[in-house]
């Protein structure tokens, strides 16, 4: 008799779904790797977890995600996964989205719900372009680097998202390329266990456009860069964590305790409950 | 813990926003997201105060796309879920509108009309986004919208629009004008068995044999809410029953595309609901809604005492648009006069639906709607 092995991380995904989107060298996939790993190393309740993402190549791993999943409209996964969070804040919820998605359109919602504290868990895919529209300029693609929009070279300064997130009040942050597999998932893990809205940017390759365009044609060869450029400097100032062709600064930034959005809402709820009780 | 009243069964004194407000929290509202803009802001600052002290969720949202995104995010979460605004805002939230629809989640938006376009007089009473309210998002969709003509309606009509909200999985309007949002009146708020709640259809399937939309006879899929184990997707991308995205299949681009379409168009009859006053022997016929209905009510009981055989056909549901009770007035009204403020919105409508009667439209910008002697010369003009 034939017997069918499965992967051991198979119940994680949603294998209707399967074949993925993405392309050969493609650092989604190991994005979602890390991501399902985590889940599995705590053992979390898949009925109780809820990814959520925005448009774009990575906006596609909520479907891949054999939780309770919604794919949103571009920029709004940050907003809807607000509206989860309070309406059952049992859930654990998750935004796995890009870096267009994040910044560019849905910038106001990362700084607000980073403010606000909303108990959310993002992770970015930073491909440092909009591959899912064919490789334009976007947030943080690189000064001079080229785009189909920015063909004689990126004038414009690009965020520098850690930092963006440490002063939007974020209560967790790190930095991870898809080559740090291991301490990408550790990361997740933290973040996973943390209270308020934490932030893990993870740089990954886009050889089909971004690479292919700026001199490193293949997922090995943006692996290369990721190898030869990275530094991990744990707790240094986001500010200052550059993201060059020499240097490439990585590592867990920000780890601090704040209340949540929901933790605080609900206990306001019961403070005006037990204030009417005297009266 | 003693709660407060979630029901204030009595009678009041309150303005058309804040009856709105009480609607959403009689029908079972437990989430409001918003953010502020005249005239819709007193729904917000009084749903701020109501929401938390029975234990429901209030939250100010960064702008409008996030506000209606938030509702969603509740609404597929399991709670019932509205957000207030005005044009400029339910401009903002029409891509998400869109969103709702695709992804059937019922959720009640309460658009107060000013004058527009643009920031154009946010103070003044307008009815011009009666065509944003049909068309606004892209692609195309069936939609509901409700238009209040009274305070007292401003509450009942927020709970028959959560109620079709539930009923068709289908973002629900209230498409109220600011007179009507900000005018004073008394309020009957009836005790609980005698509101009429309906609550969206459950699956009734264990989770492996759950197909998140598939629907029943009525066209409308029972849905499961996140962390009831159901495990599912949904995405604003053509999707087939299970919700996995199908963006190259025509099949299922027409398939899920007429059913949103359907789900109401086949249920008109018990979606629509319109006021006949003094209709039946009519030989002209006004067609109004909101405020400038009260002023053509006077018109037309005015136009009787003075012999003249009007009569008045309030459109209280204005989407799905009631063009079958038009095409009754047809069989015998000589002329229908459409008075509205803006520059002519449901006219072209009624004009389509009246075919052969002949339809006048009356334009009224700014201020002050129609006054019932406007409406009543055009009446005396006419006949
Ligand atoms: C409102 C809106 N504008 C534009 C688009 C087109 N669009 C789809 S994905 C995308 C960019 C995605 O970039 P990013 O978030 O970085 O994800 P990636 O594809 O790089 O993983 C854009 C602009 C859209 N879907 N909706
Ligand atoms: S275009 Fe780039 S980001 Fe998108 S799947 Fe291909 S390699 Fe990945
Ligand atoms: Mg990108």
């Amino acid at each position: 008799m034939v017997q069918e092995i499965m992967h051991p991380l198979s119940k994680y995904l949603r294998e209707a779904m399967i074949p993925h989107i993405w392309c050969t060298g493609c650092g989604n996939g190991i994005i979602l790797n890390c991501f399902v790993h985590a889940v599995d190393e705590l053992e979390m309740d898949l009925d109780k977890l809820v990814v959520v993402s925005g448009i774009g190549c990575i906006g596609r791993s909520a479907g891949y995600t054999n939780a309770d999943s919604f794919h949103t409209t571009h920029g709004r996964a940050l907003a809807f996964a607000t509206g989860v969070k309070l309406a059952n804040p049992e859930l654990n919820v998750v935004v796995i989205s890009g870096d267009g998605d994040l910044f560019a359109i849905g910038g106001n919602h990362f700084i607000h719900a980073a403010r606000r504290n909303m108990g959310i868990k993002v992770i970015c895919a930073n491909n440092f372009n909009y591959g899912m529209t064919g490789g334009q300029q976007g947030p943080t693609t690189p000064l001079e680097a080229s785009t189909t929009t920015t063909p004689y070279g990126n004038i414009e300064h690009p965020f520098n998202l850690v930092h963006l997130a440490a002063a939007s009040g974020a209560t967790y942050v790190a930095r991870w390329t898809t080559l740090h597999v291991r301490r990408l998932t550790q990361s997740i893990k933290r973040m996973l266990q943390k209270e308020g809205f934490c932030f893990i940017e993870v740089v990954s390759p886009c050889p089909e456009i971004f690479g292919r365009r700026n001199k490193m044609r293949t997922g090995l060869e943006m692996m290369d860069w990721f190898k030869r450029a990275s530094v991990v400097e744990n707790f240094s100032d986001p500010s200052k964590a550059e993201i060059t062709p020499e240097k490439l600064v990585v590592g867990e930034f920000v780890n601090i305790e704040k209340v949540s959005y929901e933790k605080f809402l609900h206990e306001k709820i019961s403070q005006i409950n037990e204030r009417k009780v005297g009266w | 813990m003693a709660k407060k009243e979630a029901l204030l069964t009595g009678t009041h004194f309150m303005n058309g926003d804040i009856a709105c407000a009480e609607g959403a929290i009689a029908a079972g509202c437990s989430f409001f997201a918003g953010y502020p803009i005249t005239p819709a802001t007193e729904i917000a600052e009084h749903l701020s105060e109501r929401m938390p002290e029975i234990g429901r969720i209030y939250i100010q949202m960064e702008d409008e796309i996030a506000s209606i995104a938030a509702v969603i995010g509740a609404s597929y979460a399991g709670l019932k879920a509205m957000t207030a605004t005005s044009g400029p805002g339910f401009s903002l939230m029409q891509e998400n509108i869109g969103l709702a629809v695709m992804t059937e989640t019922p959720c009640v938006i309460v658009d107060i009309m000013r004058g527009g376009p643009s920031t154009g007089q946010p103070t003044m009473p307008g009815q011009q986004d009666v065509m944003q309210a049909r068309w606004g998002s892209h692609g195309d969709y069936e939609i509901i919208a409700l238009a209040p003509s009274s305070v007292q309606e401003m509450f009942d009509l927020t709970v028959e629009a959560f109620n079709l909200a539930e009923t068709y999985r289908v973002p629900t309007l209230l498409l109220a004008d600011e007179i009507v949002a900000h005018m004073w009146e008394k309020v009957v708020i009836p005790s609980a068995e005698k509101i009429r709640i309906v609550n969206r259809k459950k699956p009734n399937v264990s989770p492996e044999k759950y197909m998140p939309f598939m629907p029943d006879y009525d066209l409308v899929p029972p849905m499961a809410c996140f962390g009831e184990g159901y495990r599912f997707h949904a995405t604003g991308l053509t999707h087939d029953e299970y919700g996995y995205p199908k963006t190259s299949s025509s099949e299922v681009q027409e398939r899920l595309v007429k059913r949103l379409c359907d789900k109401i168009r086949r249920n008109t009859d018990k979606i629509i609901r319109v006021e006949e006053i003094m209709l039946d022997d009519a030989d002209i016929v006004v067609i109004a809604y909101g405020i400038v209905a009260r002023a053509a009510l006077s018109a037309v009981k005015k136009a009787r005492e003075k012999g003249i055989k009007a009569g008045l056909l309030r459109t209280i549901t204005l989407w799905p648009f009631p063009q079958n009770q038009i095409a009754k007035i047809e069989e015998h009204a000589k002329k229908i006069i459409v008075p509205e403020m803006n520059c002519g919105q449901m006219v072209r409508e009624v004009e389509r639906a009246a075919k052969s009667t002949l339809v006048v439209f009356l334009s009224k910008l700014g201020e002050e709607p129609h006054t019932p002697m406007e409406i009543f010369e055009a009446i005396r003009r006419n006949c």
